[in-house]
């Protein structure tokens, strides 16, 4: 992956729509010789569909500010290939101002055994409000899936634009407590091999975070939730939010709903 | 065009006749105000005919697709009705006959219609895709075909999802020579799942959501119970199997009661179909699977079955007291009720989310006692195809079926299969051993006479290729087993209680060909859940090159595999397969195999009808996600 490449998204972002929305390529199907001269459809045609979960769409209330908080993920595609859409950001509404689109990933995933895909594509950030806002584009090289014991996994490798590296971990887990109610507990973390002191970004490992939210699925479309999420920040990174005069630990209680179409 | 279908309201099977004046002005009149008035659901109590016209030596029938307005379990639905009902009418044929019939589509998709279960020439199959293009919108397509079989079977769309929206029907045949059996009324009872949502949306859930349709997964509750009831170790040893293989030991259907709504002859348990009987009578039931999805467990409370035909084939009778159906199947049953009493016909989804009933009674609107649902079953290690060494048994024999029936749903019966690893000449013992068990239960039938056949597959090594059948495939069967003895998940055979297994289906007489196979081809059932992905071998039938060919009147041995922890039933258009239970030559021949999971079966199969022919897993959804092959006959 080069710099050339990452300057370029747009290239990035056409090959991976021709690989996710192209049918397979060889037309080779298990027809008949007889259907096939006769040109029929195939008796069971591939479903291409897709989905679009707001997995966090919360009002998180902590000590000093409040903030909706969001994370989504939409994907289009058959089995095999995808074309996967993803973001996670928060929007202060009380006690400050801004926020943050902390991703935004355009990608093309590919299955490539039975519980795991290998996602590519670019990503984007940006820092916005009460200062000049700061964005930065990124090439992202992530694997999403689920590890044994039915932990949902995701990370990514992500190189912005200026050549800085880090990688993202996320992992989270349903408990059942009953068919319908669902505690989520998940955590995440991120490492950075550069400082990237505008975007707050400390060499090694920035942060841990963790949540626990409970829900309660009125349908499997659609499940209101409560919870606690927290973060802290680690090493230069909290060295970095202690110079801007920010704390480095932050608890919230969480609302929200997860819903999906 | 349409009230040309009878009511047989009596099932009185050998005096036929159109019903009086009354019952067919009543048809006309509901059908006469068309659209205004819901269409005519089958009757109360009967069958419903398809009006047949004779011409020299071949019968015509006329059937006509729509979408038609009308109740379902008593609210609005839409389904796709045949002349205007939900089933469709009974196809009543004869053995030695022609038949054509003529199918006119007002959908405005295509449609077609498949007869299951019936050898004819392929171009009258009616797969879209594989024997014809299907039927255009306002298309009028004739079929016709020589009738050479008897039995009970079933014709149905195969076209896109439509089975799930109503578009099935009975089909008999009657014999041309007397059947070796005896009874005073005839019934087709035809289960059904029924959905108010649109088939493409439940599809789409099972793609994007697994599990949507589950609302009887394990919850901590569960975990909590096994503690208190197995141990801490015994049940984390065993939820550490499960979380290893990311699998789900309560994923017994996909689509549960949940959505469907139960139906046997069109009716929900609330609309109570019923068959009527004088005491002393023997009711002949044809009782046929026509779900999209739902495997049922069936049995009249207080009544033994007599199983006299599986899959319109004669099969020596057993006298059961419960059977698993699996999509597609048929079982005839003959019955004695005695009592002036009312009686249940109960089936039970395999998963206990739900059931269809009706009543056999003596008079119309009685109701028999419904039985208390059972609590849905676990699967346990048997599911997974695997050595029972590997369950840190330390046992170096893997091909023994032995104590399954005791092995269902828990992980118990280690130590009765350690005694049976000791045994060095395990592999003969248990054939006999199974051998003794079903005898146990045969009732009468003089099977102790019959030497029972070595399995064909004992020791078979088995490959899954370089890949484990790749990312389709989200597990494999390791060490698949012979589990024809067991009566599958949640039902157990006892002293008191009967369960039907395929080791009891014995042919009348052996079937014509007793050629042993040239040639085998072995099939994987594959799946990966994760992401609603089925197929054979791991590969979807967008993802293989050309059919699977067969030779005409090669002698084969088909051998299916299955690699998922889900019951499949695996259906062979255009041919028999005569399945290798322990019946020897006398192979009983079915159009649908059920595997469970973990489970290897063999049927010889003589192609003796050239084209292409559909293979697929009946269940809709499967099919529809690729589990699908073409065989090329030639």
């Amino acid at each position: 992956m080069t710099i050339q490449t990452i300057k370029h998204p747009s290239r990035w972002l056409a090959t991976a729509c021709v690989l996710a929305l192209t049918p397979a390529l060889a037309m080779a199907d298990g027809r008949g010789d007889y259907a096939r001269e006769q040109g029929w459809d195939s008796p069971v045609p591939d479903m291409q569909t897709g989905m679009l979960l707001f997995d966090r769409l919360e009002y998180a209330a902590g000590d000093d500010e409040d903030s909706v908080d969001w994370e989504f993920k939409g994907w289009y595609g058959g089995d095999t290939n995808r074309l996967v859409i993803k973001g996670e950001g928060e929007h202060v509404v009380s006690g400050g101002d801004g926020g943050e689109i902390e991703a935004l990933d355009l990608l093309y995933g590919r299955l490539i055994a039975p519980y795991w895909s290998v996602q590519a594509g670019v990503g984007y950030q940006l820092e916005y409000g009460p200062g000049p806002n700061h964005d930065r584009g990124f090439a992202v090289v992530g694997l999403e899936g689920l590890a044994p014991y039915w932990f949902e996994i995701d990370t990514s490798l992500r190189i912005s634009e200026d050549g800085d590296a880090s990688v993202d971990f996320e992992a989270e887990y349903d408990f059942l407590l009953t068919q319908r109610l669902v505690l989520q507990p998940r955590i995440g973390t991120s490492f950075a091999f550069q400082e990237v002191e505008e975007f707050g970004v400390g060499q090694g490992v920035n942060h841990v975070k963790a949540g626990l939210r409970l829900r309660y699925e009125i349908q499997r479309e659609f499940a209101p939730y409560i919870g606690v999420s927290w973060k802290k920040q680690l090493g230069d990174t909290a060295d970095l939010a202690r110079e801007e005069g920010h704390d480095t630990e932050d608890l919230r209680l969480v609302a929200g709903v997860r819903m999906w179409f | 065009m349409k009230p040309n279908d009878i009511l047989t309201a009596d099932g009185l099977s050998r005096r036929r006749f159109l019903r009086s004046a009354t019952s067919m002005s009543v048809l006309a009149a509901l059908y006469g105000v068309g659209a205004l008035q819901p269409a005519l659901a089958w009757p109360r109590s009967g069958n419903l005919e398809a009006k047949k016209e004779v011409d020299g030596n071949t019968d015509i029938f006329r059937l006509t697709i729509d979408r038609t307005s009308m109740p379902i379990d008593g609210k609005d639905a839409r389904p796709i009705t045949v002349n205007g009902t939900v089933p469709a009418p009974l196809i009543r044929l004869k053995e030695g006959r022609d038949v054509r019939i003529l199918v006119t589509n007002n959908l405005d998709e295509d449609t077609s219609i498949h007869w299951h279960g019936i050898l004819l020439p392929f171009e009258m199959d009616g797969v879209p895709g594989v024997t014809f293009p299907g039927i255009k919108p306002g298309e009028t397509f004739e079929y016709r075909y020589p009738v050479r079989q008897s039995g009970t079977y079933w014709y149905h769309s195969h076209s896109g999802l439509q089975e799930q929206l109503g578009h099935y029907g009975p089909l008999v045949v009657d014999p041309a020579e007397p059947e070796p059996y005896a009874y005073d009324r005839d019934y087709v009872v035809m289960l059904s799942d029924w959905t108010f949502e649109d088939p493409h949306d439940v599809f789409r859930k099972l793609k994007v959501a697994e599990g949507y349709y589950n609302y009887q997964k394990r919850t901590v509750q569960d975990l909590l119970e096994d503690i208190k009831s197995k141990g801490w170790e015994q049940t984390m040893r065993e939820r550490a199997m499960w979380g290893e293989m990311r699998m789900s030991s309560r994923d017994l259907l996909d689509v549960t009661g949940s959505t469907y709504t139960y139906l046997l002859n069109g009716r929900s348990p609330a609309d109570n179909w019923t068959a009527l009987f004088k005491p002393g009578e023997k009711v002949r039931l044809r009782v046929i699977n026509g779900s999209a999805m739902s495997f049922f467990d069936v049995r009249i409370p207080g009544l033994k079955m007599t199983v006299v035909q599986a899959d319109g084939q004669d099969i020596e009778p057993v006298p059961v007291d419960e059977f698993r159906i699996g999509v597609a199947e048929t079982y005839d049953v003959i019955v004695e009720p005695n009592e002036d009493r009312a009686y249940t016909i109960f089936a039970e989804a395999m998963d206990r989310s739900g059931y269809a009933a009706a009543t056999l009674a003596t008079r119309e609107g009685a109701r028999g006692e419904i039985p208390e649902r059972r609590p849905m079953p676990e699967r346990g290690m048997e599911s997974m195809g695997m050595d029972h060494g590997d369950m840190d048994m330390n046992m170096g024999h893997g091909d023994m079926d032995m104590g399954r029936n005791d092995m269902s749903g828990d992980m118990n019966g280690g130590v009765e299969m350690a005694a049976d690893a000791s045994d060095p000449h395990a592999g003969h013992d248990m054939s006999g051993g199974s051998q003794a068990l079903n005898d146990d239960h045969s009732g009468g039938m003089n099977m102790a006479e019959d030497e029972p056949s070595e399995w064909p597959l004992a020791g078979r090594k088995i490959s899954h290729g370089h890949d484990d059948h790749g990312p389709g495939a989200a597990m494999v069967a390791s060490n698949p087993q012979n589990r024809m003895s067991d009566p599958g998940i949640g039902l157990e055979s006892t002293e008191d209680h009967k369960v039907l297994v395929y080791d009891d289906l014995r042919a009348r007489a052996p079937w014509p060909d007793q050629r042993e196979p040239e040639r085998e081809i072995e099939l994987h059932l594959t799946g990966n859940m994760e992401r609603y992905m089925w197929s054979f071998d791991g590969k979807k039938f967008s993802e293989v090159d050309g059919p699977i060919r067969f030779h005409h009147n090669e002698r084969l041995r088909l051998i299916l595999v299955n690699d998922t922890m889900m019951d499949h039933p695996i259906h062979l258009h255009g041919m028999w397969m005569e399945l290798e239970n322990r019946h020897g030559k006398y192979r009983p021949r079915k159009h649908t195999l059920s595997l469970k999971p973990g489970e290897m079966v063999s049927a010889q199969i003589t192609p003796e009808h050239k084209g292409d022919w559909a293979f697929h897993c009946h269940l809709l959804y499967h099919m529809d996600a690729g589990m699908f092959r073409v065989v090329s006959v030639a």
